[in-house]
């Protein structure tokens, strides 16, 4: 997915001089040859991330298109206030790209770990929030972002699907059940796919949990039971499923990745198994809770 | 229309009677900037050639608005309701609500990160004119943020910003070896400058040259004495 976005982001400043990209040394060396060319629309300012969302936001306010991109725990967990006010607050937008989703950087530490960067974008009015399941998904959803001028999150991963769909902005099912309707955000496609292979469920995909395809989750959700499941803070959608969903008896199930710091590196695979988002944890915590 | 007619705003403002224009530590550095050094005009408040003021202390901006209002950017009547349900002026200025008013700010050391973005788009836009002036106040140096912004635009030479940092000894820790000195080292230019001296402040603010930002450090009297 990171190549996706910067072979596209690099064709987006080439093609259109609206489009700026602000970088903190994070990916610099990938955008070389765009910085040569575009040296006023390829900025670097270095490891600092505050000045990175600064200049976004100053890069908006004169009707640039701004994309700053870094580490998800950088680019928002520690740059939080700046987003909050030097974009929105300001009346403009940027898109913000991150790399390291949840523990896709396991084997370097919490210290690079941000599960919790959607819910903290999710504070915030007015933003879409992108979280493509494969590489194929990213080109499209940067390219029409760069388009318009409102506040995008874009979160890429190192864990993907088989297959990209194209038209996951809304709920998509995958498969047809009637017990219940497990809503799989991103690459969680995959082994939601694999936990709920024999199990009398729709599974419905998205790449878009904001806005969340309410209208959907409504036709869908005929059974009442909606279990979801994200690659980030478990219940980062909870309260936007309760509220669509607050005129009807329902039963909601929230998984994701849990609050422990856990303090130990190993892989992302190991990660999903320790917060219960490997197949075989899924297709438990779902039998356990279906009717 | 000199200084003097700014005081019956600023009374509008605060409904103080006691307090002397030189209460406000901003006042005479803002009218200088409005009367005899920013290209704006509030009839061309989009205008992308016009030069950006980008007030980073937001708070304390009564003398912000008075001298807006003495400009022509707003109704005189607003400043009769400071911070009302109703009112577009608030005790942190709203870019949304208040004409020629650049960034919303309240928060400290966010006005330079926006201000060398601001510089940086006009840049690319080939807009070479305006200049971007950035006001920040001596304890809001205590944000780092502030000195993310420093060392970049000191390092890559941002000539089209101008720093403004009204110095009334106000930084709990202080500043020594004085502040200038934390924007020269990065190579900056740097004047200080009587902050009431509004021929001083006018050159100070002309000061400015090819291949460096520039920052006047404007001292005022000492807050609180």
């Amino acid at each position: 997915m990171r190549q996706a976005f910067i072979d596209t982001a690099t064709a987006l400043i080439d093609a259109d001089p609206r489009t700026a990209l602000v970088l903190a040394d994070i990916s610099a060396a990938a955008f070389e040859r765009a910085a040569l060319k575009h040296p006023d629309r390829v900025l670097n300012v270095g490891i600092r991330e505050q000045l990175m969302i600064g200049v976004a936001g100053g890069l908006a306010l004169t009707g640039l298109r701004p994309i700053a991109h870094s580490y998800a725990t950088f680019l928002v967990d520690r740059a939080y206030e700046q987003i909050k006010l030097d974009l929105a607050h300001q009346g403009t937008g940027a898109i913000l790209v991150s790399v390291g989703a949840s523990y896709d950087g396991s084997s370097e530490g919490y210290t690079h770990m941000s599960p919790m960067d959607v819910q903290l974008i999710d504070t915030l009015p007015g933003w879409t929030i992108h979280v493509p399941g494969h590489p194929g998904e990213v080109a499209p959803l940067l390219t029409a972002a760069a388009a318009h001028d409102d506040p995008v999150y874009l979160r890429l991963s190192t864990q993907t699907n088989d297959i990209a769909y194209a038209d996951a902005s809304s709920l998509r099912p995958v498969r047809h059940g009637t017990k219940a309707l497990v809503v799989a955000v991103g690459p969680m496609l995959a082994p939601v796919l694999e936990a709920t292979k024999d199990l009398d469920v729709t599974v419905a995909y998205t790449h878009t949990p904001r806005p969340f395809d309410t209208t959907g989750l409504r036709e869908l959700a005929t059974s009442g039971n909606v279990a979801l499941v994200e690659p980030y803070l478990a219940g980062t959608s909870a309260h936007v499923i309760s509220e669509a969903l607050a005129d009807r008896p329902h039963r909601l199930l929230s998984l994701g990745v849990t609050r422990r710091d856990l303090h130990a590196y190993g892989t992302p695979a190991d990660h999903a198994r320790w917060h219960g988002l490997d197949p075989a944890t899924l297709r438990a915590s779902l039998t356990l809770w279906l009717p | 229309m000199t200084l003097m007619d700014v005081e019956p705003l600023l009374r509008r403002l605060t409904g103080d009677e006691k307090h002397a224009p030189s209460a406000f530590s901003t006042l005479d550095v803002l009218w200088v900037l409005y009367d005899r050094v920013l290209r704006v005009d509030p009839r061309r408040l989009d205008d992308p050639d016009r030069d950006r003021f980008l007030l980073s202390k937001g708070h304390g901006p009564a003398a912000y608005y008075a001298v807006l209002a003495a400009k022509g950017f707003l109704p005189h009547d607003w400043l009769d309701d400071l911070g009302g349900a109703d009112s577009p002026l608030g005790h942190h200025p709203d870019r949304l609500r208040v004409p020629g008013v650049e960034i919303s700010s309240g928060s400290l050391g966010h006005g330079l990160g926006l201000g060398v973005g601001t510089a940086l788009g006009l840049r690319a836009q080939g807009r070479l004119e305006p200049r971007v002036y950035v006001l920040l106040g001596d304890a809001e140096l205590d944000e780092g943020s502030n000195h993310e912004a420093i060392a970049y635009a000191g390092a890559t030479g941002l000539d089209s910003v101008t720093a403004v940092v009204i110095d009334n000894r106000s930084a709990s820790h202080g500043w020594p070896g004085g502040i200038a000195s934390r924007f020269a080292v990065h190579g900056w230019t740097a004047v200080t400058v009587d902050g009431r001296d509004h021929d001083a402040v006018e050159a100070g603010l002309r000061k400015a040259t090819e291949g460096a930002p520039h920052v006047v450090v404007a001292v005022v009297e000492t807050k609180g004495s």
